[in-house]
C-alpha cells in the first residue's frame, strides 16, 4: 500500500482520500468491523459470567468473572471435553495427511505429464467440486457401514487419503504448473525417477501450497459437523462439535456459561490458526478463487 | 509422440557445440519427451485419486440413484419399488415442500444479500487505507468461523427471546421477541448468519478488483466520470467473471447449508418446519427416519436442482459476463 505519490496524475486524484472522506470511510468499516466481531466478543464475554448474569446484564464487561463456567462445561457433557478435543485432534490431522500426500500426487501427475484422456480425467475433477456432499453421503454410509466403520475415525479420515477434495487437487496443479519445469527436467538428466522428482523437487518447493492445504483441510475437518454427526454415534468417540450439541440438549437453563465457555473453547484451534496464518488464508483464497 | 520428437530435433539450433555434445543432448531430449508422455508413472500418482473417485464418488452416486427407487432401512436389503419415492416427494410429502421453500427462500434471500455486502466492503478495502489488514482479519474470521456449532449456538441465543439482537433494539426504544421460536422470522436468523459471512466472497472481490486495469479509470477521471458512473460502467463490467463465480460458489453453498439449520432448530427444522432446509431434512430421512431410499431420491433431487442451477447460471453468463479475451 504505497502512500500518496507525489507527481499529480489524474490517477492519484482519483485515489487520494482527502480528509472528511477518509473519516467516512474509516468510520462505515469500523462500523461494520464491530458489527462483524460483536457476536463473538457476547459469547466471549458471556462465557465468563455467572448464569444470572447472562441474560440480565447485556454489557459487554461483565460484573463478576466466572471462571468456574469453564471448568464445569469441561468436564460437564457425559464425557469430558479433553476426549472430545483429542478426537477432533486425531480425526483433523489424520485428514490433514491425507490431503496433503494424495491431492499432491494426483496433481503432480496432472500438472507434469501427459497421459491418455488426461483433459477428460481433469475435467471430471473439477466437476466432483460442484458435487454436493449429500449426493454421495447415503451408499457412502452404506459402504462404511458394511466395512464396520461406523463408530470409528476411518470414515472421516481414510477418503482424505484417496484425494477426494479437489478443491485442494486444483490449488496444487495451479501451483506447480508455477514452477519451472527446467527443474524437474534438469533432475530427470541427472538420472531421477518421477517419484524421486516428486518427491526431491516438487514437494519442497510447492510448501506454500502444501500450508494452505493444511490450514485449510484442518479447520474444515475440525468444523465438518455434518460427517461427525453420520459416522460418531457413541459419546465416546464425539469430536468437539458433537460435543457441543451436548448442551444443546439440556433443556435447563442452568448451565448457559458452560455452553459459551466451551463455544469458545472449541473456537480457540480455528482461531489461532487463523491468527497466525491470517495473511496467507486470505491471500491463498484469493489466488486461487482467481484461477478458477 | 515420435512426431513431437521430430519436431523438437529439427527446431535444434546449429549450435555451436562439439558433436559429441549435440548427440548427447539430443539424446537428453528424446528421453525427456518420452518421459513426459511418462508410460505408466502418471496412473501411479493418480492411483489413490481413481480409487477415490471409482470407490467413493461415481459407484456411490450409481448406487444412489438405484436406492432412490428402493425402500431400503439399512438393516434388511433394499426393497425395488420403482418410482414411488419420487411420486410420494412430489405428490404427498408436505414436509418436502416445506423444505424446498425454506430453501429456495434462503438461498434467493442470503445470496444476493451476501454478495452485495462483499462486494461494497471490497470496494471499500480497495484504496490505500490504514489499518487495511485489520480490516480484513476482522471481516473475513466470521466466515472462517463459518460451519462451526459453537458459531451456531452463539448464534440461536443472539436471537433468542432475551438474546443480543433484542437487547440492541432494546437501545432503540423497539421491544424484540424470540426470534428464532417465531415461524416467521427463524429462517431470517439464518439468513443473518450467512450474510454476516460474506468474507470470503469479500476476498475473492478484493483479488479482482486490484487485477482491474488503472489506464481505464484514468482515463474515466480525465473524462469527469463520477464516482457512480465508474462503478456501473467500469467496475461492474470488468468485474462480472468475478461476480459470476461468486454467484455459482455461494448458490451451491447455500443449497448445502445443514449445521446452523440443524443448532439453531436443535435438529428439528422448527419452528413449523420454516428453518427445514433441505439438507436436514434430507438427514432427518435417512439417519433419524432410517428411510434411506427416500433420502436418496431426494439426495438425487438435490443434486439435479444444484447441476441445475449451476448449468442455467453458465448459460445466463452469455448475456452479462464480460471476458476481454
Amino acid at each position: 500500500m504505497s502512500a500518496t505519490t507525489p507527481n499529480a496524475s489524474p490517477l492519484t486524484k482519483l485515489r487520494a482520500l482527502t480528509g472528511p472522506r477518509r473519516i467516512l470511510i474509516h468510520t462505515l468499516l469500523i462500523g461494520v468491523a464491530i458489527v462483524m466481531l460483536y457476536p463473538l466478543l457476547w459469547m466471549l464475554s458471556s462465557s465468563l459470567k455467572p448464569d444470572t448474569e447472562i441474560f440480565t446484564h447485556p454489557g459487554l464487561i461483565p460484573n463478576a468473572l466466572n471462571p468456574a463456567n469453564y471448568s464445569e462445561g469441561w468436564s460437564g457433557s457425559g464425557n469430558s471435553f479433553s476426549l472430545y478435543i483429542t478426537n477432533s485432534l486425531i480425526v483433523s490431522i489424520g485428514a490433514v495427511v491425507g490431503n496433503v500426500i494424495s491431492c499432491s500426487l494426483a496433481a503432480y501427475a496432472f500438472a507434469r505429464f501427459e497421459f491418455r484422456g488426461k483433459k477428460i480425467w481433469f475435467g471430471v475433477m473439477l466437476g466432483t467440486l460442484m458435487l454436493p456432499m449429500q449426493a454421495t453421503l447415503i451408499p457412502q454410509y452404506t459402504i462404511f457401514y458394511n466395512l464396520t466403520w461406523i463408530n470409528t475415525f476411518m470414515p472421516l479420515i481414510v477418503p482424505k487419503f484417496l484425494a477426494t477434495d479437489a478443491f485442494f487437487i486444483f490449488l496444487m496443479v495451479q501451483f506447480i504448473r508455477s514452477i519451472p519445469r527446467e527443474l524437474d527436467q534438469a533432475a530427470m538428466m541427472d538420472g531421477a525417477n518421477p517419484l524421486q522428482i516428486y518427491w526431491k523437487i516438487i514437494l519442497p518447493l510447492m510448501r506454500p501450497a502444501l500450508i494452505t492445504t493444511t490450514i485449510f483441510t484442518f479447520i474444515w475437518t475440525y468444523d465438518d459437523f455434518l460427517s461427525q454427526l453420520v459416522y460418531l454415534q457413541q459419546n465416546a468417540r464425539f469430536t468437539v462439535p458433537l460435543g457441543l450439541t451436548l448442551f444443546l440438549d439440556k433443556t435447563s437453563g442452568s448451565s448457559y456459561g458452560a455452553m459459551f465457555a466451551m463455544s469458545t473453547l472449541a473456537l480457540l484451534p480455528t482461531l489461532i490458526c487463523f491468527l497466525i496464518f491470517q495473511k496467507r488464508l486470505v491471500e491463498g483464497l484469493a489466488t486461487s478463487g482467481m484461477k478458477g | 509422440m515420435t512426431t513431437a520428437q521430430t519436431d523438437e530435433v529439427v527446431k535444434e539450433p546449429p549450435a555451436a557445440a562439439t558433436p559429441s555434445d549435440e548427440r548427447e543432448r539430443e539424446r537428453m531430449r528424446r528421453r525427456l519427451a518420452r518421459k513426459r508422455g511418462g508410460g505408466w508413472w502418471p496412473y501411479v500418482f493418480l492411483a489413490p485419486w481413481f480409487v477415490g473417485l471409482f470407490g467413493l464418488t461415481i459407484y456411490p452416486m450409481l448406487d444412489s440413484l438405484y436406492l432412490s427407487f428402493t425402500k431400503f432401512d439399512l438393516l434388511t436389503s433394499p426393497e425395488w419399488i420403482g418410482g414411488d419415492n419420487y411420486d410420494r416427494m412430489f405428490t404427498d410429502d408436505p414436509v418436502f415442500w416445506d423444505s424446498v421453500h425454506a430453501t429456495l427462500l434462503y438461498v434467493v434471500v442470503s445470496v444476493p444479500l451476501k454478495l452485495a455486502l462483499a462486494l461494497g466492503v471490497a470496494i471499500l478495502l480497495n484504496r490505500p487505507l490504514r489499518g487495511i489488514g485489520l480490516y480484513r482479519a476482522a471481516f473475513y474470521l466470521p466466515s472462517l468461523l463459518g460451519g462451526a456449532v459453537a458459531v451456531a449456538i452463539v448464534w440461536r441465543q443472539v436471537f433468542g427471546g432475551d438474546g443480543l439482537f433484542n437487547d440492541v433494539l432494546g437501545w432503540f426504544g423497539i421491544t424484540g421477541q424470540d426470534w428464532i421460536s417465531s415461524p416467521d422470522t427463524a429462517l431470517y436468523t439464518l439468513v443473518l448468519l450467512a450474510v454476516w459471512q460474506f468474507g470470503t466472497p469479500m476476498v475473492i472481490f478484493l483479488a479482482g478488483l486490484k487485477q482491474l486495469p488503472k489506464d481505464v479509470y484514468e482515463a474515466a477521471a480525465i473524462d469527469g466520470a463520477s464516482p457512480v458512473t465508474r462503478f456501473f460502467k467500469i467496475t461492474l463490467p470488468l468485474l462480472t467473471p468475478i461476480v459470476f463465480f461468486n454467484v455459482v460458489l455461494q448458490i451451491i453453498d447455500a443449497f448445502k447449508t445443514f449445521t446452523p439449520a440443524f443448532v439453531v432448530s436443535n435438529g428439528t427444522g422448527g419452528p413449523l418446519n420454516s428453518t427445514m432446509l433441505y439438507s436436514l431434512y434430507l438427514y432427518k430421512k435417512g439417519f433419524t427416519d432410517l428411510q434411506m431410499g427416500y433420502a436418496s431420491a431426494l439426495a438425487w433431487v438435490l443434486f439435479l436442482v444444484i447441476a441445475g442451477f449451476t448449468a442455467v447460471n453458465f448459460v445466463a453468463s452469455r448475456y452479462w459476463v464480460h471476458y476481454d479475451d
